[in-house]
């Protein structure tokens, strides 16, 4: 594309020309599918225009800067890590909504948009709903959570966890530019070269996808150290590997994999860019490269990340299964033992990935069998978890819905799965329709539900409030509708022979299923706006959701014992744990909650600018390579190397909030505790719910 | 309630029509076999199918049955919140599992070496040998026995064995034939393979399933199954044709762009080996560079 249009100062602007402005294009040749495009990026301006008045208007950059930004607290980044996720899932379902229009619309016809355009969106898709949807959402649940659960006043390396975010948060942000500054990569979310190496795509498109996907990976390594070390370093006294809750195991496993698993793609992505910058040939056609080595490397990563993503969902579960049946969870050592064998099974699956690359029947054998093999602990966790609601006393508020749904319908997808592990079958359906059924019947339910039911179960201990119930269960209809309309049609044209990545349809017997996939797109599109409405009709009436106590669900884990929300410090005294449900029991024992006359100085850690600069430094490097604006990238280079050795001179990285702050803290919750009607469980989604949990006799 | 019967029966006509119409997309696919290697294949799924039912039966049924039984308005259930572990739950929890994956992996492992791409036995008689190149957005494909080529169109005897090699002069693709044998990828310097055959003479349907730019969704072609004597007509009128695929005509093919179905009469010797050569593979193959050895 560059080459048609000549760049207007490539010493300053390296490769820019204005044909790269989607309103350039668009006012050129004003067609349906550029004004998407100019639309597309219009909004992202926009948005960023009026969040910026906003804050000007309400005076709030002081306190964004401040409180937010500069933080260092685990559960501020938490919260910024789900509001990511939010805001790129918004996106990246409008995305999905556009192609299942496309092709319900190209039957015989083009169709409204580009076959580039097209591409575009299967990547961005894919690219933002794996790395920037995805992993910030389980990132930022986990980041709020874990620390929580084990009674720990922060993340091990709070510092680093502020560096992770903000490269997440730069790799989402170079996402959006790429809608307002040139263009998308078209080689999908897994950019297999040779098509992605410069001979067959020499635009800008796969260096965006480069560097997005690099700073999210290196966000992702540094995220999963950062956990693994606070579970294994943080836990409160007495709190045993097998007293853990389950959401901390699974926070566990996925930590492990990220270590593991993401420093491959970061190799697979660097080593394409070489390729791309340098002139390299790892992966290209000519000089001894090699495009298998690329795809044994990506999936060496990508199958360990199915895992990664769905491990915390199912940790989730089994905190909202439990606490939603009042009972202890059933089989904790199985549900352990299960865990940690997805985790370590996870790693000798990754050539099922591509079974048609022409390697013998016993490797395909081999690779299939332990493929299958990871369906055993998979299915047993389902069987926990029912199990956990036999002989409880189960309520269906939202997140339990979630976790119903679920069960029905993940084990839909278990089923396609182990059909796609068998390698003569997998001839048949691998590169179909069949194949995207399969993996959004693992994602949607698996790791899409999980993290709203845990959005819905600890968003009163985030903000101090309920979300409202029954738009929850409008979004959550419209979900799961959405989902089975979406998708089961695509397991049809899938066995039908209809390939992925399809922009145009010829065959018009496919027409009725592509109607119904379409309106399934349209569902799941209800559902996010249901979404947004639940959150601002909640905000709207939070003064007669608050749940200050802390308690709303009698929850089970330590995350309960404190006021929603927490304070800065988490626990005043760091608790003494003797069994697995050290809450729930201690509340049925003795009462739990203690009153201290007076408290200790608690420190913790001091507000940086250094995390952010680091993460807008990176950013402007990699925007300055994916355009060849050489200066940009080696002055932001530099400035990253700059800040870490300005940041290795700080002295004093911690704060103290006085003894006489926290004994007033912690006195006015304990006054509200005091105040509080203790409420049964079947008013639980009244008003009268104020955060504290009637005991049964 | 005439009028609203009538609208009923209306309704009912249009479901059962558009689901008679879905059904007609199954015909495009596995589920309607017509070879030997897809019918192979379709056995083996409707097998592993009616195996698979054990796992999702009980799940579905249950989740929600012990869900709502056991829901806090009914004071007719027995409420042990302690009850956390049972012997004989687990072993119910882990042994039929484990059972079914050793019984899938029992299936698998003969199926999966009959079914090898390379070596699977389909057809009887003479193998008709093919090399697929997939180019941007087309196939070329040559009988390098017979000495012509074609583009966007494979033509086959039916009921005898096709030995397809195949390699890419461009991107990485892959090569699939729903009705009649799955798919292998195709990738520049290597060669991969793929044998099957087709039952009876008929027209089926190929495409590339990796994605590969621009008119990647029209990369498809006609699959055409002929008697032996259509067949034989077939390679007499392509060879009487005076189209060469001389040099002029492969740089016309390996430029982006679509092609209609064509059919060239002579095609330089070991074209395909070249083609293998030139994107960085090995020229004899029997090389170790390719992806694997020949049995």
């Amino acid at each position: 594309m560059q080459t048609a249009h000549p760049p207007i100062w490539p010493d300053v602007l390296g490769r820019f020309a204005w044909h790269d402005l989607p309103f350039v294009r668009a006012w050129q040749n004003p067609t349906i599918n550029e004004l998407i495009g100019a639309g597309a990026g219009a909004l992202v301006i926009v948005g960023a225009v009026v969040t910026i008045a906003l804050l000007t208007r309400y005076r709030l950059w002081g306190r964004l800067w401040s409180d937010w930004l500069t933080s260092l607290d685990h559960k501020k980044i938490g919260i910024m890590y789900v509001v990511i996720a939010l805001v790129m899932l918004s996106r990246a379902v409008v995305e999905a909504v556009l192609m299942r229009m496309q092709q319900a619309t190209a039957v015989g016809d083009p169709g409204f948009l580009s076959s580039d355009h097209f591409a575009q969106l299967f990547s961005t898709h894919g690219s933002i709903m794996v790395f920037f949807m995805a992993m910030p959402f389980l990132t930022g649940v986990i980041n709020y959570v874990v620390p929580l659960q084990i009674g720990a006043r922060d993340m091990a390396f709070p510092w680093a966890n502020a560096i992770a975010l903000s490269l997440t948060g730069g790799g989402a942000a170079l996402m959006m530019t790429s809608l307002v500054v040139g263009q998308f990569s078209t080689g999908g979310w897994s950019g297999y070269p040779p098509y992605t190496g410069l001979a067959f795509s020499p635009d800008v498109g796969p260096d965006y996808w480069i560097w997005a996907v690099t700073m999210g990976s290196i966000g992702s390594t540094l995220g999963g150290i950062n956990i693994a070390c606070t579970i294994f370093k943080l836990r409160a006294p007495g709190m045993t590997y097998m007293r853990m809750p389950m959401f901390c195991w699974t926070s566990l496993c996925t930590s492990i994999l990220m270590i593991f698993a993401m420093p491959p793609l970061t190799v697979a992505t660097a080593l394409l860019a070489l390729d791309r910058y340098l002139g390299f040939h790892f992966f290209t056609n000519d000089l001894g490269g090699n495009m298998m080595n690329y795809a044994n490397l990506f999936w060496l990563f990508g199958h360990p990340e199915v895992y990664i993503l769905i491990l915390p969902a199912f940790g989730i579960y089994s905190e909202v299964v439990s606490t939603f049946s009042s009972k202890e969870l059933y089989g904790y050592a199985s549900l352990v033992w299960a865990t940690m064998a997805i985790a370590v099974l996870s790693f000798t699956v990754w050539v099922h990935h591509f079974f048609t690359m022409g390697q013998s029947a016993n490797i395909n054998a081999v690779f299939g069998i332990a493929t299958m093999t990871i369906g055993v602990p998979t299915g047993v966790k389902i069987y926990d978890w029912i199990w956990t609601m036999f002989r409880g006393e189960v309520r269906f508020s939202v997140p339990m819905l979630y976790a119903l749904a679920f069960m029905v319908t993940f084990v839909i997808g278990g089923f396609t799965g182990i059909i796609l592990a068998i390698p003569p079958l997998d001839y048949v359906f691998h590169n179909t329709l069949f194949l995207v059924a399969h993996f959004h019947n693992m994602l949607i339910p698996g790791l899409l539900y999980g993290l709203l039911a845990g959005y819905t179960y600890w968003f009163p201990k985030a903000f101090g409030f309920r979300l409202n119930e029954r738009w929850g269960r409008i979004a959550f209809t419209c979900w799961v509708a959405g989902f089975y309309l979406a998708f089961m049609p695509l397991y049809v044209l899938g066995a039908s022979g209809m390939a992925r990545r399809t922009n145009e349809i010829f065959e018009p017997d496919f027409r009725p299923w592509l109607y119904v996939a379409c309106v399934g797109a349209l569902v799941v599109l209800g559902a996010l706006v249901s979404l947004i409405v639940q959150l601002v009709v909640s905000i709207r009436e939070r003064d007669e959701t608050r749940v200050f106590a802390g308690d709303p669900w009698d929850g089970r884990s330590l995350e309960w014992s404190t006021a929603s929300p927490p304070p800065e410090y988490n626990f005043a005294v760091i608790p003494r744990i003797d069994a697995r449900d050290a809450f729930y029991d201690g509340k049925r024992d003795d009462g739990y909650y203690r009153r201290d006359a007076r408290y200790d100085d608690i420190s913790v850690p001091k507000n940086s600018v250094t995390a952010i600069a680091i993460g807008a430094a990176a950013t402007a490097a990699s925007f300055g390579l994916v355009w060849h604006m050489w200066w940009l990238a080696v002055a932001a280079g530099l400035g990253i190397v700059a800040v870490i050795i300005l940041r290795s001179f700080v002295r004093g990285a911690h704060r103290v909030i006085p003894s006489a702050e926290v004994t007033r803290i912690e006195h006015r919750w304990h006054d509200a505790l005091a105040a509080a009607t203790p409420i049964p469980r079947h008013c639980e989604l009244t008003a009268s719910n104020q955060g504290l949990a009637e005991i049964p006799a | 309630m005439a009028p609203l019967a009538a609208r009923a029966r209306t309704l009912a006509a249009i479901v059962a029509l558009s689901l008679l119409g879905g059904c007609a997309a199954l015909d495009h696919g596995i589920l309607n076999a017509q070879g030997p290697v897809a019918a192979h294949e379709r056995h083996f799924f409707i097998i592993v199918c009616g195996i698979l039912l054990f796992v999702w039966v009980p799940i579905v049924v249950l989740a929600p049955v012990i869900a709502w039984h056991y829901r806090l308005s009914n004071t007719h259930h027995a409420y042990r919140p302690k009850w956390a572990f049972s012997w004989p739950l687990e072993g119910f929890i882990w042994i039929p599992p484990i059972g079914i994956v050793v019984l899938l992996a029992f299936l698998l492992w003969p199926a999966t070496q009959k079914d090898d791409p390379y070596t699977r036995q389909a057809g009887r008689g003479t193998p008709v040998r093919v090399q697929a190149i997939a180019l941007d957005w087309k196939w070329v494909f040559i009988y390098p026995d017979e000495g012509v080529a074609t583009v966007n169109q494979l033509a086959v005897p039916a009921g005898r064995p096709v030995h397809l090699s195949l390699t890419s002069g461009t991107v990485m693709q892959s090569l699939l034939l729903p009705q009649l044998a799955g798919q292998v990828y195709a990738m520049a310097g290597m060669r991969t393979r793929m044998n099957f055959a087709a039952d009876r003479p008929g027209t089926y349907h190929g495409e590339n399933t990796q994605f590969s730019g621009k008119d990647f969704a029209r990369q498809q072609f006609p699959v055409v199954s002929m008697t032996p004597a259509a067949y034989a007509g077939w390679l007499a009128r392509a060879h009487l044709a005076y189209r060469p695929l001389d040099q002029a005509a492969w740089a016309a093919l390996s430029r982006l762009g679509t092609s209609a179905p064509q059919t060239y009469s002579t095609v330089p010797p070991r074209l395909f080996d070249r083609i293998v050569a030139a994107t960085g593979g090995a020229a004899h193959p029997h090389d170790h560079s390719v992806t694997r050895k020949a049995p």
